[in-house]
């Protein structure tokens, strides 16, 4: 069963490819990013291993809200208010919370207070892939790390796990907190974990998650595996950070900052 | 043999203590209800701290089951005769505490009608998996074993072979329900608390120590009420093993102490901090920290010098710090002290609310009831066997209460072959 619907997948996947590398054609923004990253290889659909380099040069307060509100709109993110409930995919955190271990006593405010766009890494070695139980949260073939919301049980150990707190909990019921509700993206019911999904639903299709196209060449998305698709070039040629690096966990989100 | 505790022998007392016990398992049911239906929004926990009591009394309480092992393995692995007549209340014990165990994982999921997915889609890579899998194995081993042992007695004959093979068996569970739940925490980065090698081992000896202190108040409250003897020689060796279990575990309270703060790093230190001093404002759990450090002071001048330990009024007392002690460390402040510290570095506090609190509740009074009558099984049991092996002319010098009841035992004495003629009804019991 398991391998059957994986495998469906992949098909679905080596079908919407053919489609990528069109699409990627016809939009010169996405080709520069996806850098005809679609490989066929035996015995693998692809090899692609999807990554993001977020350049804090560019990405001002305006544009990281432009991607909240994108990303929040589009898969149908609760809107509640209290820091106790809330739910969020991507959210702005100030560089002393989001490199927690770079920070120094002296260090400046304006570099301390900087807000920074925070969103799920992508682990290459995801705790909470790890944790869970019932492999509602899993690793893709192209390493994005997704969630099973039908699946999940609502135990909360990958929230406890998640050394980035990229995870909600719906506490409260999630479709009562929608301004409106858009129907080509699932909403989810009271008591199960969500979190960014690197908008595999549209790579699938070969589109570009929703804050990539949104920041305006502020994130930079791509084939982390290809040494010469723009992300990695990107990651080569500046000075990038990733959160939390002595954990292990191999974050496939970068920042030049 | 079930019904000489639902039916026979039972006073007004026992069914009202069952009335009472019921009707709080029905407050904190409703409350679960109330909980379901409006979220878990209506608990204290958050995005910061996704576990909270519940979890805590998960820990605690799978301590509370595997620390009966301590009559269960010197018996059945070193033959320590004394503990022979209570075996089964350590058995018994773990019980109600592993359904408590479980009952607080279930509370504390969001989605119960897909709690079996555990099973359906097994992942042995997730500590709680192996949790799913070892608490519902040691429970059934408990509830063969005790049962089997206890209707051996009642009938008059020792336990068969097989009963004592799934004792034995029953004894490495009783350790990995606790090394599990403790992996369970040991292995998340980031959580500095939780992360570390020492807590199966402080998690296990805390466990010998709660377990055996609360078979030793269970002893004592049996005896006032029933008369119920458990023997001096098994009492005072179930002391000893509190003693050095409970030294244990404080003296590794102390090592994550020396090497958050001798090391000095901030993230060792902070959960430390935040529940011993308060941290960043937040001071919420201080008040009941410094009573911790005053219990498990109190519990070591009691349990360590022998004079003291074997003075029942003063080991009664040093049990009741010792089972609470740990209470708050392990129960109520463990899992939420981890938790504290948020990815963010920053301090989240945590504030019970009345549904959770009566949840809790709830799953205490269930447990207390299962425990009610399991431990009234064995003692009406134990009683019949005390007085048949009691010489009938010295009958006269056996307390009044005793011969109150050995005269109602006498009553039912003509129902009890019956019972055993027919193996078929032996059985469905």
């Amino acid at each position: 069963m398991e391998m059957n619907r994986r495998k469906f997948l992949k098909l679905g996947t080596a079908a919407v490819a053919g489609l990528g590398v069109a699409a990627a054609a016809t939009n010169p923004a996405v080709a520069a990013a996806v850098n005809g990253s679609y490989k066929e290889t035996a015995g693998k659909v692809s090899d692609v291993t999807w990554g993001m380099v977020i350049d804090m040069n560019k990405m001002d307060e305006a544009t990281l809200n432009r991607c909240i509100e994108a990303c929040h709109k589009f898969h149908n993110v609760p809107n509640i208010d209290t820091k106790k409930d809330e739910v969020k995919w991507i959210w702005g955190e100030t560089f002393e919370h989001l490199f927690l271990d770079e920070v120094h006593e002296k260090m400046g405010d304006k570099f301390k207070d900087r807000n920074f766009m925070t969103i799920c890494n992508h682990c290459a070695e995801p705790v909470c892939v790890r944790v869970c139980p019932v492999k509602a949260t899993f690793m893709n073939a192209q390493g994005v790390v997704g969630m099973d919301m039908h699946r999940c049980i609502g135990c909360r150990n990958c929230m406890a796990a998640c050394p980035y707190g990229a995870r909600s909990f719906n506490y409260k019921n999630p479709r009562n907190y929608l301004d409106e509700i858009n129907p080509s993206y699932p909403t989810r019911m009271k008591g199960v974990v969500e979190k960014c999904n690197f908008c595999s639903e549209r790579l699938a299709v070969g589109e570009m998650p929703l804050c990539v196209e949104e920041a305006g060449g502020a994130i930079i998305f791509g084939d982390i595996s290809n040494p010469d698709s723009a992300v990695s070039k990107a990651i080569a040629e500046n000075f990038t950070l990733q959160r939390r690096s002595n954990l292990g966990t191999k974050p496939k989100v970068y920042y030049i900052v | 043999m079930i019904e000489k505790a639902l039916v026979k022998r039972t006073s007004k007392a026992y069914w009202a203590w069952i009335a009472f016990l019921a009707a709080l398992f029905a407050v904190g049911f409703a409350a679960y209800i109330y909980q379901m239906v409006n979220g878990f929004h209506v608990t204290g926990m958050s995005r910061d701290i996704s576990w909270g009591m519940y979890i805590g009394h998960l820990t605690f309480f799978v301590g509370v089951a595997a620390g009966g092992v301590m009559i269960v393995l010197p018996y059945y692995l070193h033959n320590v005769k004394e503990f022979g007549r209570i075996t089964v209340v350590g058995e018994f014990l773990a019980i109600p505490a592993i359904i408590m165990a479980l009952l607080f994982v279930v509370v504390d999921i969001g989605s119960p009608m897909k709690l079996f997915n555990v099973y359906l889609y097994y992942t042995p890579h997730s500590m709680l998996c192996w949790d799913a899998t070892v608490l519902p194995i040691y429970l059934v081993l408990n509830l063969i074993v005790g049962y089997n042992v206890l209707q051996a007695e009642n009938k008059g004959r020792k336990y068969g072979k097989i009963v004592k093979a799934l004792a034995v068996f029953s004894i490495p569970f009783a350790f990995s329900i606790h090394i599990v739940t403790a992996w369970l925490y040991a292995g998340l980065p980031s959580r500095h608390y939780f992360l570390t090698a020492m807590l199966p081992a402080k998690f296990l000896a805390g466990a010998f120590a709660t377990g055996p202190a609360l078979i030793i108040l269970i002893c004592f409250i049996l005896n006032k009420l029933t008369g119920f003897d458990a023997g001096k020689k098994a009492i005072d060796r179930l002391a000893t093993t509190v003693a050095y279990a409970y030294t244990a575990t404080i003296f590794m309270v102390v090592c994550e102490f020396f090497t958050a703060f001798y090391s000095n790093v901030p993230s060792h230190k902070a959960a430390l901090q935040y529940l011993f001093a308060g941290l960043h404002g937040h001071n919420q759990f201080v008040p009941l920290m410094w009573l911790f450090v005053v219990l498990a002071v109190v519990t070591l001048i009691i349990m360590i010098p022998r004079q003291t330990r074997t003075n029942y009024k003063l080991l009664g007392f040093g049990c009741v710090t010792a089972f609470l002690s740990m209470y708050i460390e392990k129960g109520l402040t463990f899992v939420i002290g981890g938790l504290s510290e948020t990815p963010f570095g920053e301090i989240a506090s945590y504030h019970i609310t009345l549904p959770e609190f009566l949840v809790i509740v709830g799953i205490f009074a269930l447990g207390i009831l299962i425990a009610s009558i399991l431990f009234k099984l064995v003692v009406v049991v134990k009683k019949d066997m005390d007085l048949d092996a009691f010489p009938q002319e010295d009958r006269a010098a056996l307390p009044m209460k005793y011969v109150a009841e050995y005269n109602a035992a006498n009553g039912i004495a003509a129902e009890v072959p019956v019972v055993e003629a027919e193996p078929e009804e032996a059985k469905a019991e």
